[in-house]
This record gives C-alpha cells, structure tokens and sequence, in this order.
C-alpha cells in the first residue's frame, strides 16, 4: 500500500524539478547579444513596429529589439507595475500619462502620429454607406468599440460631432474585433481605423466621413524612454529611428498621419 | 456519485473521512498548496476591492444589467444541458451505439477546446454569411449572433458536457441491475428510466447541472466570439467584467467579487442540499 503512493510523489517530485530546471534553463544558457532594447508597443503598432525592427537591427549590427505588443492600457499598467521595458509607445495621451504619474517615463513622451476613424464596409459597399447617419437604423447593422477603450471613445466623439447616436449590433472590446465583424459580413459596416482598413487587404473598403477630425475622434500615438532603462542609448536611438525617415515612411505606407 | 453507498452512523470529523482512516500526510502537503492556489487569489481580491464604494459600484445599470443577463442565460442554458445532456448521457452510457468512444470525445469536445474556438465554430456556422445562418437569414430574416439567443446557444456549446460527463459516471457507477429487475416486475424501458435510473442518479445530475450553471455562468470566451457585446443584450457580467478591466479596475473588482459570491451560493446550497440526504 505504502510503496505505490511514494513512487507516485518521488515522480510528481521529478516532474516538478524538471519542470523549474528547464523553466531556469531556458533564458540563462541563450547566447544573449550584447545589447537588446525591450519596446511594448499598441497593437495596432504591430505591423510598422515589426517593419520597423527589422531595418533597426540591420541599421545597428549587435542589437536586438524584443516587441510586447497589447493594449495601450494594458502596456502602460505593466510599465507602472515595473515590467522591465525601454520604450513605451501608446496609442492614446491619456495612458501614456498614466506611465508618465507613476514617474515610469524619462523626459518627454513625443506624440509623432494620429490615427483616423473611418466606416469599415464591405468591398463595393452593398449598402451605400455615405457617413455616420446613413449608419443610423435597422437596415445597416454596425459593430463599434466600446466607450471604455480607446476606439470607443473616439467612435463616442464622433458621434457628438456628427449629432447621431448608432444603434450597433455589438461593442466590441478591440477595433480589430470590430474589423473582424466586418470581414466575416456578420454586420454591414464598423468603425475602425485606416490603419485597420489598410491591413485587411481588400477585404473591407473604407469610406471617410467629416466628423473622424472632431476633437477627441482622432487618436494620438506616443513614444517614450522607460525610466530606469537598462540601455538608455539604444531607447533613444530607436526613438529617433521611429520619428524619423524611415519611420515616417513605414507609418504613412500603413495609413497613419505624421504629426 | 459523491456518497458511499452505506453511510456512516458516526459523525464527521475533520482528520477522518467517512470510513474512519486518518490520510497518510504526504496528502496533506500538496492539498494546502493546491488550496492556496485557488483561494489566495480569491483573497487578494477581496483586499483590492474598493469597499467603500462596493454597492454602488455592483449596483450601477450596467453591472445589474449584466448580473440579470447572466442569472436569466445561465439558468436557460442549463435547463437546455439538462433537457438534452441527459439523454446523451443515457445514450454514452446504456446504448451499444457503433463507435461509441468516437461519439463520446466528439460530446467532450468542448472541455478541451478553447472557448473562443467554440464560439468561432458557432459564428461560422449561425453566422449571416455561414451556411446555416445565411438560410436563417434569407428564410426568416433571422441573425443568430448579437441575440440573448447566442449567448445561450454558446454557454450551452461549452457547459453541457459538464453534465453529460458527470451524469455519464453516475449512470456507470450505478449500474443497470436495478433496471433489470424492474424489469423483470414488467415495467416498460419509459417507466424504469422515470421510476429507477433516474432517482438513483440523482444526485449526479444535480452536481452536473450545477457544473454546467457555474461553467455557463462563467461563460466568457464563446459569448464574446460568437455574441458580441452589448449591454442587456448580450453583455453578461463576465464580459463587463474584461471590458471595466481596461479601465475601471475597481468596478471590475467588485464585478468579479459577485460573479464569486453568485457561484459560492450556488455550489454552497447545492451542495448542502446533497449532503443532508435530499434526494
């Protein structure tokens, strides 16, 4: 009776020793390069922050640029939390000053491009969507985000400028939630981003509308050095790359506005 | 399925288990870590919570909204497990169906899969351009996904083989000579199935269906897939709960702090019930 249980906890032991063994293994014994630059960035950075890292590395031999990508909020509540980063780049003013309160930001964020509103319809738009009051009514269906997070706030304020209120099927807790309503035609139109029109090649069209410009419509994309960063350089040379030619170039190709 | 057969006169007491060996203490040690590992996070977040504010914070339109959205589509769901969970159970468990294994992994699909698989599979089948969904939408005008009715559709896709598994165990562990016999006293297959297999396995499907309510009532990654989310129609508290987290950590605290309360009481009174010999 007694041997079976012993045999069962000296594997169980095992298992577990293993276990933590390989989970220390694994980052001490990789041939680390001698200089890496951790950057969390919006996810809606994803496609030009990988563009970007690519030409960085080749730019500066012997580096190596680590990309976390996640919401604005949920980047900027790591950093504040101490999550070991060098840049933080948002998507919105407002959390990128929660970093900056929590005196987890050195110097002065830079906000080096905007990001518009547009209706997202299917291609050939089978509904004749014009602008956001044609959305108005049960015979268009549209998915927005919602008011907590960022695109929901700035569907909210375009939504003020223009006077209408929607009347959307879902609100969404991403925009690429809301893209991907679209894509699949569960709803007619949904308000996204240009950056998110241009990344789903074709599979929706975007239609502009006055009201994307309104205060508070259009959102501002941030860049700052962490405090405390282990290779203070290497955050302001990628800093300066992101704000500069080939920043610009790469953020423009996606759909952007520099500012 | 959770009480031995005869059970004890004796009364519980807390080192002793029913038929009255003390466990050896190897057990011991890993059971408190296991423990700590559920309830320290529960703990933490009753410290977190922002208690001052606690009732108006569980109290505003969208969290009642919420709370009554998933108390009415979780009690639907697993009145849905119940009404068609047993009869697969009785099939998985009492039929000498081909391939029964086969049919079997298929029903215990969804404890493996993630969730927002299962509400991808749903939006692509009830989906306006799936095939089900679009003769939905051409037939009847009907779209399944952004309705109440796909939050159930989904909470049910991922709750139901709680029940079955557990109704499933009860069923084999209890087996079929009772029915035989009644048989053999001339009742119809109908009237064993009313008068003896069911009141035996009892009590394995109250704990099923109470499996199945928690999971459905926890529902978070098929609804928000397959139903969207919009408050009192398809925002259930755990949706509220993800989307406050993004930016109003101390509603979504106090949310998450009555999601647990609403299960405890349901697992709690339940589970009362069981032990004082209800059946």
């Amino acid at each position: 009776m007694t041997r079976v249980p012993r045999l069962v906890l000296a594997a169980l032991a095992a298992a577990v020793a293993l276990g933590v063994a390989a989970c220390g293994g694994s980052g001490g014994e990789q041939q680390a390069p001698p200089r890496t630059l951790t950057v969390s960035a919006a996810a809606s950075l994803t496609d030009v922050y990988g563009q970007l890292k690519t030409q960085f590395e080749q730019a500066e031999p012997g580096t190596e640029v680590r990309l976390n990508f996640g919401g604005s909020d949920t980047l900027a509540q790591q950093i504040v939390q101490g999550a070991p980063a060098d840049v933080l780049a948002t998507a919105s003013t407002r959390t990128m000053q929660t970093a900056q309160q929590a005196g987890r930001i050195q110097g002065q964020p830079v906000t080096y491009a905007t990001n518009q509103l547009q209706v997202a319809v299917r291609p050939g738009n089978p509904k004749q969507v014009t602008g956001l009051p044609s959305l108005v009514g049960p015979q268009v269906t549209e998915s927005v985000c919602a008011p907590a997070v960022p695109c929901g706030a700035a569907t909210e304020a375009a939504e003020r400028a223009a006077g209408v209120t929607l009347d959307p099927v879902s609100e969404e807790q991403d925009v690429r939630s809301v893209l991907q309503r679209v894509t699949t035609g569960n709803v007619d139109a949904g308000l996204v981003y240009v950056t998110d029109v241009r990344s789903a090649d074709g599979q929706v069209q975007g239609i502009d509308f006055p009201q994307a410009t309104a205060q508070g419509a259009a959102q501002s994309y941030l860049i700052g050095a962490v405090a405390g960063s282990q290779d203070a350089g290497l955050a302001d040379s990628w800093i300066r790359f992101v704000t500069g030619p080939q920043g610009d170039a790469a953020l423009t190709q996606a759909g952007f506005r520099l500012r | 399925m959770t009480r031995a057969a005869p059970s004890s006169p004796r009364t519980r007491s807390s080192r002793t288990g029913s038929t009255g060996h003390t466990l050896p203490w190897p057990v011991w040690v890993p059971a408190v870590v296991g423990f700590g590992l559920i309830a320290v996070p529960v703990a933490g977040l009753v410290l977190r919570a922002d208690w001052p504010n606690f009732l108006t914070l569980i109290t505003s339109d969208a969290a009642l909204d919420a709370l009554r959205l998933s108390l009415q589509t979780g009690l639907t769901s697993t009145a849905l497990c119940l009404l068609f969970g047993t009869p697969l159970a009785l099939v998985l468990a009492r039929s000498d169906l081909p391939g029964l294994p086969v049919w079997r992994s298929i029903v215990l699909l969804p404890l493996v899969l993630p969730p927002v698989v299962g509400g991808l599979t749903l939006l692509f089948l009830l989906g306006r351009t799936g095939p089900v969904g679009q003769l939905l939408d051409a037939w009847f005008g009907v779209t399944v996904p952004f309705s109440t009715v796909a939050v159930v559709i989904a909470q049910t896709f991922v709750a139901m083989p709680f029940l079955v598994v557990s109704l499933e165990g009860a069923l084999r562990t209890a087996g079929d000579r009772y029915e035989a016999v009644a048989a053999t006293l001339g009742a119809s297959p109908m009237t064993a199935l009313r008068r003896v297999t069911i009141p035996v396995v009892l009590p394995g499907l109250v704990s099923g269906a109470v499996l199945a309510f928690a999971r459905a009532l926890g529902e978070f990654g098929a609804t928000v897939a397959f139903a969207g989310s919009l408050q009192g129609t398809t925002r259930t508290l755990p949706l509220l709960i993800y989307l406050d987290s993004q930016d109003d950590l101390d509603s979504a605290v106090a949310l998450s702090l009555l999601l647990v309360v609403v299960a405890v009481v349901v697992i709690v009174a339940t589970r009362t019930r069981d032990a004082s010999g209800v059946r």
